[in-house]
């Protein structure tokens, strides 16, 4: 009996060396930006259904990320930023994936229509309580936002400079949630991302632009910021994370991109 | 006879292995728990977490104090069994003692409907239908509330209660009713000084019951709540125990401190309801030896 007991054991231990070989040799391992989390987990599957090479995924943060590609601890960093001069001195290049763009969005019968990136610091962090500050109607303002940890929260709220200042009303779990409470109450203002953006909802000009594929991508549009995929100049990349950085480069990803609620950069 | 002895045996081995199954879960779920939820107790301190007043496990300064998810979720239950329990109590009285039999069928099958409409559904007509109700009767700038809150679950615990109130009083012997209808008592003076205390224990069990069933509510609570971490306060937003847990598990990476705490969260959580289950059983038991 104890015999077989050691025996069982000697091949399950067998087998997972086996296993943690062959995954050692065939996987792909990324690291960084949580807001990230959706367009890998989306293009790491289709690639590993199509290759059958699994992509790894550690969402640590953008600044984590770059420091792990730096220090070789996994084949692509994920930045939800532009590199730092600093970065690319260290010898990192960046390749832009896909730009993450946000909506603001407010009821159908808000007169606002246009809001410049600090009244939006301002509105956000309770500077301003009211709608007939901006010319709207006289009403409290009801922040509408996400809840801690989500990526659309810890965009918005670094690209407006709003980091633990925010004043919610309501942190609500998913986007549709949020658009279907800025829907019924005429006086709350949310984000969400551009791609989960219905009509029911009337989406507000940033700086006097409105948010489309278009203004996103050309940077024109003020609440976005880019995906960047980091990776070490001159440093040979193993076979398997370049054959990932060509097939998520190329066109024919960019359907699953669009799909994760970001703009394709091709 | 023989044959007939090992069949007796495997069929009662058979039943003792389902019956594990169960206590296996438990167990599981009690040991993961405690395992998973004291590590970021030990390191955040257990007075600064059951007593911080502030959340924010994002910020730059991370703070871990749950005191507004448990203050939130004790006054939101109360709230909901304040509400609740008179409703629920007097349409069992009703149901058992007065109404004629076609008026009591249609208004239990109401009540078995009620018990099986999920949770979301809740928590959806109350973000469409409620949080707009609130915000326009009492003239606030958002509806998501407490009181949202508080009325929803008031309305999900009502076919706890009324189901339990019912079984407790048809357990009333007639003949005490009867007794008590001979000495010339009314009909409502009989129900009230007689029916009800007998079957008090019994009435008890259904709202510890709904106690229960409040407090681990999460999902139709997390809609109209509004799940801003804000000590509890009738018209402001609030987060309750289990709405903390459900809306930051998604995100929060696994191993961080975040996480930890989540886990926390729900071993407090966990204690609350063996409390009540606790309560319970006490209330059942003594019920039974009477």
């Amino acid at each position: 009996m104890k015999k077989n007991v050691n025996l069982l054991a000697l091949a399950v231990l067998l087998v997972s060396v086996l296993a943690a070989c062959g995954s050692n040799k065939e996987t792909v391992a990324t690291d960084g930006s949580t807001s990230m989390n959706k367009v890998i987990g989306a293009l790491g599957e289709a690639f590993e259904n199509k290759v059958g090479i699994a992509v790894t995924y550690n969402a640590t943060g953008s600044g984590a990320g770059i420091q792990a590609v730096q220090e070789g601890r996994c084949d692509i960093g994920l930045a939800s930023r532009n590199l730092k001069d600093k970065e690319k001195e260290k010898g990192l290049e960046g390749t832009i994936l896909a730009y993450d763009g946000i909506a603001i969005i407010v009821n159908p019968n808000n007169p606002v229509s246009d809001l410049d990136v600090e009244t939006i610091t301002k509105i956000y962090s309770g500077e301003i309580k009211n709608w007939k500050d901006l010319s709207g109607n006289d009403a409290e303002i009801v922040l509408v936002g996400r809840e801690a940890g989500s990526g659309t929260r810890d965009g918005f709220e670094s690209i407006t400079n709003t980091k633990d200042k925010c004043k919610y009303r309501q942190e609500l779990t998913s986007s549709g949630d949020v658009i279907t409470t800025v829907a019924s109450n005429p006086n709350a203002i949310g984000y969400a991302s551009l791609a989960s953006v219905k009509n029911i909802v009337k989406v507000l000009k940033v700086n006097g632009v409105a948010p489309s594929e278009e203004s996103i991508k050309n940077g024109v549009y003020a609440i976005q910021r880019p995906f960047v995929l980091v990776t070490k100049k001159n440093a040979t990349i193993s076979k398997s994370a370049k054959q990932f950085l060509d097939y998520i480069t190329s066109e024919a990803a960019n359907e699953i991109i669009s799909g994760a609620g970001v703009v394709p950069v091709n | 006879m023989k044959k007939n002895r090992l069949f007796e045996n495997i069929v009662h081995g058979i039943f003792l292995i389902l019956g594990l199954i169960t206590v296996g879960c438990v167990l599981l779920i009690t040991i993961y728990l405690i395992i998973s939820g004291i590590p970021a107790i030990k390191e955040i301190g257990l007075l600064n977490f059951l007593f911080g007043k502030e959340w924010g496990p994002t910020s730059a300064e991370p703070k871990y104090g749950i005191l507004p998810f448990i203050l939130t979720s004790v006054y939101g239950t109360a709230g909901a069994v304040l509400l609740g329990v008179p409703i629920g109590f007097f349409t069992a009285v009703y149901l058992s003692k007065v109404a004629n039999k076609k008026i009591r069928m249609i208004v239990e099958s109401a009540v078995n409907l009620l018990a099986g409409i999920p949770s979301v559904v809740y928590g959806l007509v109350g973000m469409l239908v409620l949080v707009t109700a609130i915000r326009e009767i009492f003239n606030v700038p958002d509806g998501a509330s407490l009181l949202a809150a508080i009325i929803v679950l008031a309305v999900m615990i009502l076919p706890n209660i009324i189901k339990v109130s019912i079984t407790a009083l048809a357990a009333v012997p007639k003949e005490y009713e009867d007794a008590s209808l001979a000495l010339g008592a009314t009909p409502t003076e009989t129900f009230f000084k007689v029916s009800v205390p007998a079957a008090k224990r019994g009435i008890a069990a259904a709202v510890v019951l709904g106690v229960g069933r409040a407090i681990g509510e999460a999902m139709a609570v997390m809609m109209v709540a509004g799940n801003v971490a804000n000590m509890p306060s009738l018209f402001e937003s609030v987060r309750f125990l289990t709405t903390a847990v459900a809306s930051e598990m998604a995100y929060s990476s696994p191993g961080s401190l975040q996480r930890n705490a989540l886990f926390s969260i729900a071993l407090v959580l966990f204690l609350f309801i063996m409390l009540i289950n606790a309560t319970l059983n006490f209330f059942l038991k003594r019920n039974k030896e009477k």
